[in-house]
């Protein structure tokens, strides 16, 4: 594992690379890219086995993005692994690049469409069983959304998973409490959600994610869970880094960001780079 | 070695027969296949596999969203999931999952439904599924089969598993006459002629398959000669087969237990129009919600029967001497 001053640096330049994607590509969603880089970035550079010149390895630790809207911070991350050339970040949501606005699986190192709220556990799920099915040992990430909570598919996944005891399976909420239009708690609560998962057979615990100590202790924890799936519950702060994005819905998204916004984010974001 | 005993032509044997059936007899040939269930494998057919292979049943209880989606997933290790539920579950309830978990990143799943169209019988409107042709071939990359007797049945699911990439299967529930003979062949995207004929051709599929060549039999001893195909492959469609049938006969009558919006009706009428126009008419439901009923009942109610086929193809025969 890298060390935690490195894993700082490599998530600010995620979003970095985020806004600037999102900024050519005049649409995208930077709150959610923001609150969810600290997460990527452990899973890709702590956690997960992958091998970024053979995307399709049948061993991979699968990782799905359910809340694909935040995928300008996923293709960011590819980019640091080496999946993909960062200059094809330019390419974000145009008509002659294949960076879809949403995670699509003809983009190297995306192991799941997702966009459209609800489906990225059931994915995950899916894969976790073929995991099981096949006797291979790998494991299954999968990053939802405040959204996701809402939409009643992820909760047969919930009890399917926790029915059918998927210890090679971990959730990971990215819990910025901001969703398309208002606060979540005004607009539809999902809360309390750790009694809720728990109650559906879920190993449970509850973190600060944008502590890569945090994360990785939470981690290691689903690891040496036995007949049970984890749920983590990451706390985070929607638009995370730049101070004018954080905790606003107006940059949930799809932004046309100002040269002025875009300058004011980078100052912010390099400053903590140095 | 081939142990598959086929019916024989006449007898009357449920789709869902065949399906549990082929499924057991290719599990033992093949281990790349596992059946996805939703509490249901009594009455989708499945049973026997069940019985047979526990151990190749993934079980998602009555949550058909999840189930769907987990599917797409479970593809990825190289294992096909073949999905069985009711129609109306399958192809509604979960669409968008087989949509974007399923079909836009073309994963290996074959979805295999049955209680389709009023077919269903007595459970009513709400069982039976009217609109899934219309829905499932409008998705790219998808292809749909639907077979016409229980032979058919199991001529079809080993082609459906070798095809890379999503299928729909379309089943229907109650016991059907066989038509086919174990050595008939099927092919993907490949219509069959099951009775020659110069006056009009009916296109049918599924279960008025039995009903179209009942009435071409009937029309035969008026003098009128009716051409039937079985078109079992709804996507792709067998252009050439339907060209044939349009240059050939002139007049073309196409029948399905399926609303006569978006169906098999439909897709071979927009061949026809932009390849060679000529008088057709649409055997369908015609816009209307199932009810109960047995299901010869409401093959009546709803003017499916081969009596209804006749008049259409006389209706449109007038139509043809008109002009």
């Amino acid at each position: 594992m890298d060390s935690i001053q490195q894993l700082k640096k490599l998530s600010n330049d995620i979003r970095i690379k985020s806004l600037l994607a999102i900024y050519n590509a005049k649409s995208g969603h930077p709150g959610g890219s923001l609150s969810v880089a600290d997460i990527l970035v452990f899973l890709y550079f702590g956690e997960m086995k992958v091998r970024s010149g053979e995307p399709d390895w049948i061993d991979r630790d699968r990782l799905v993005l359910s809340k694909g809207h935040a995928c300008p911070a996923l293709y960011a991350a590819l980019v640091l692994k080496g999946y993909f050339p960062e200059s094809d970040l330019n390419g974000l949501r145009k008509i002659n690049h294949y960076l879809e606005g949403h995670p699509d699986v003809k983009i190297p190192g995306i192991d799941a469409p997702s966009g459209s709220l609800g489906m990225g556990l059931s994915q995950g799920l899916g894969m976790a069983m073929g995991a099981r099915y096949t006797k291979r040992d790998f494991r299954t990430y999968v990053i939802l959304g405040d959204g996701d909570m809402e939409e009643g598919s992820t909760w047969e996944a919930f009890m399917a998973a926790g029915h059918h005891k998927m210890d090679n399976l971990a959730a990971i909420l990215d819990a910025n409490k901001l969703q398309g239009e208002n606060f979540v708690e005004k607009q539809m609560n999902y809360f309390p959600v750790i009694e809720k998962v728990s109650a559906f057979g879920w190993h449970t615990t509850e973190i600060d994610g944008h502590s890569f100590e945090q994360i990785r202790d939470a981690l290691n924890e689903a690891k040496n869970t036995k007949e049970k799936p984890t749920f983590i519950l990451a706390h985070t702060i929607k638009g995370k880094g730049v101070s004018f994005m954080e905790n606003s819905k107006y940059w949930h998204g799809s932004v046309k960001m100002t040269d002025e916004e875009l300058k004011r984010a980078l100052e912010e974001l390099e400053v903590k780079n140095e | 070695m081939n142990d598959l005993q086929f019916w024989n032509i006449g007898e009357k044997v449920s789709l869902r027969e065949a399906f549990g059936r082929i499924l057991v007899h290719e599990a033992k040939k093949r281990d790349d296949f596992v059946l996805f269930d939703a509490d249901v494998a009594g009455g989708t057919g499945a049973k026997p596999f069940v019985q047979e292979f526990p151990e190749r049943v993934m079980q998602f209880g009555i949550a058909e969203q999840n189930m769907m989606a987990a599917a797409g997933g479970f593809s990825d290790v190289g294992i096909i999931p073949v999905v069985s539920t009711f129609a109306v579950f399958g192809t509604m309830r979960a669409h968008e999952q087989f949509r974007t978990a399923i079909a836009y990143p073309n994963r290996n799943v074959k979805l295999c439904c049955s209680h389709s169209g009023v077919d269903v019988g007595p459970d009513g409107a709400t069982a039976q599924m009217l609109e899934d042709l219309a829905i499932m071939r409008s998705i790219p990359s998808v292809t749909v089969v639907v077979p016409a007797d229980a032979n058919e049945l199991m001529k079809i699911f080993p082609v459906i598993l070798d095809k890379k990439g999503p299928v729909y299967m379309r089943i229907g529930r109650s016991p059907a006459p066989v038509i086919f003979s174990k050595n008939d062949k099927f092919e993907i995207g490949k219509a069959t002629r099951v009775k020659e004929g110069k006056d009009a051709t009916i296109i049918a599929t599924g279960a008025m398959v039995a009903r179209a060549i009942e009435s071409a039999q009937i029309l035969d001893k008026e003098g009128i000669s009716v051409r039937v195909v079985n078109l079992s492959t709804i996507k792709p469609l067998d252009d050439k087969e339907i060209l044939s049938a349009a240059k050939e006969t002139g007049a073309i009558v196409t029948a399905e237990d399926h609303n006569v919006m978006g169906g098999m009706g439909s897709a071979v009428s927009q061949f026809i129009v932009e390849n060679h126009p000529v008088s057709m008419k649409i055997i369908g439901v015609q816009d209307l919600f199932g009810k109960s009923g047995e299901p010869e009942e409401l093959a009546e109610y709803f003017g499916l029967t081969g009596k209804h086929l006749c008049k259409a193809v006389e209706e449109i025969l007038n139509r043809k001497g008109a002009k």
